[in-house]
């Protein structure tokens, strides 16, 4: 499967009129390159993985946040990501998790295309912008500790 | 293991599954004081609204100056059973009609008045005093081939991911009904409450008001109230729900 994917390495490039994404390459099942160059800022990405109204992260999934109340229990807890999967691993997870499993619930926090009925609001803008989701990848590559649920 | 052991415990834990129905209404997932507070007339604040819709189906109104007891007589008799079998076939338009809009159509064409709006005052009033006539009776929906279109339309709505999340329906509410999206439980998205008093609301609501407010939260365009695509989907749910007891007007969080 990844072999397969790794073959295809898809260079991914959008319509200019919508929201200008940035091309990305999917190798072996990661995106191993940053989509900005810039290193993403892990407090950064703690903060929209917690904010309910912009990472989402938490309606879904736990983690090792005592603060927060309510965590969703429909996908894995975060705890432990950045042991569980290389940097490009969760890259892609992030910005297209149907590239990993077509008929997953996570929703692809960067792609504008291909989606249906989107509301007139957020109709060709992604979920978090290209450095939101190098913060969030910085934060969740921290997380080491398999232990703590 | 041998052959025939292993069938027998395989058809041992396939019969439970047989014996019963998996299906769960949106009150079992509640606590016991939403669950109290449906079950206590006095306490449900829809109940409020049935007495409304009371009045309004014994006052003559419109042009016609008929009220809808006019001709539909006594409630209790004549809407009994009724909001169980919607969505149906309209013989005149040949398009499948919700019960909402049957009351729409009864207020301008029979009773000659001004139709009343989709979730407006009036109009649920009427639905939950007429569904309310169809308490604890089972879903029974039409056994009218003309509805396979529409119902196979809704079961594709239900499977088909929209929005900038790119939920379905079907992957909530089949798949992971019983998980909490943060802190609320999922339920099965059965329609056997409606309308029902939501506590979120502060208000009654359809089920069409329902699909806008889950569909908002996936952010897609919501199907428009009484659109062909929201009847479609009632009528898939409540075939999907055939056999369940209506609530009406139920309570939920």
């Amino acid at each position: 499967m990844w072999r397969l994917l790794g073959l295809l390495a898809v260079l991914v490039s959008f319509d200019a009129s919508a929201q200008t994404l940035v091309p990305y390459r999917i190798e072996n099942g990661a995106i191993t390159q940053s989509l900005t160059g810039v290193k993403g800022d892990a407090a950064k990405g703690r903060a929209i993985v917690v904010e309910r109204q912009k990472g989402l992260c938490l309606l879904c999934h736990s983690g090792p946040f005592p603060e927060e109340r309510f965590q969703g229990d429909l996908a894995p807890s975060l705890a432990g990501t950045g042991s569980r999967m290389s940097e490009g691993e969760i890259r892609l997870r992030m910005v297209d998790s149907t590239k990993v499993n077509e008929k997953t619930i996570m929703p692809p926090y960067y792609r504008s295309e291909g989606l249906e009925r989107v509301a007139a609001n957020y109709k060709a803008k992604t979920l978090l912008n290209a450095q939101e989701i190098e913060d969030v990848i910085a934060f969740l590559v921290s997380l080491k500790d398999d232990t703590q649920k | 293991m041998n052959r025939l052991a292993c069938l027998v415990v395989v058809i041992g834990m396939a019969l439970p599954a047989f014996a019963q129905d998996a299906r769960k209404s949106g009150f079992d997932y509640m606590g016991p004081d939403t669950q109290a507070m449906q079950k206590d007339d006095l306490a449900n604040p829809g109940m409020l609204s049935v007495l409304e819709g009371e009045t309004l189906w014994n006052t003559p109104t419109g042009k016609a100056q008929k009220s809808c007891a006019a001709c539909h007589g006594d409630a209790t008799q004549s809407m009994k059973g009724v909001a169980a079998r919607y969505p149906a076939m309209d013989d005149k338009t040949q398009s499948a009609i919700d019960l909402a809009g049957r009351i729409i159509q009864c207020r301008v064409e029979r009773q000659e008045a001004p139709a009343p709006q989709r979730e407006g005052r009036e109009l649920l009033s009427l639905s939950a005093f007429v569904g309310r006539q169809s308490r604890d009776m089972p879903i029974s929906p039409p056994q009218d081939a003309k509805l396979a279109a529409t119902r196979a339309q809704g079961a594709a709505l239900y499977s088909a991911r929209m929005g900038q999340l790119n939920f379905s329906c079907a992957q909530c509410h089949d798949d992971n009904a019983g998980g909490h999206l943060g802190a609320a439980p999922i339920p099965q998205a059965h329609p056997n409450g409606y309308p029902l008093y939501r506590l979120e609301w502060q208000s009654l609501g359809s089920l069409q008001r329902r699909f806008r407010n889950c569909m908002s939260g996936m952010r897609a365009e919501p199907f428009a109230a009484g659109s062909t695509e929201a009847i479609a989907l009632e009528a898939f749910l409540m075939e999907r729900a055939a056999g369940m007891k209506l609530e009406t007007p139920a309570v939920r969080p």
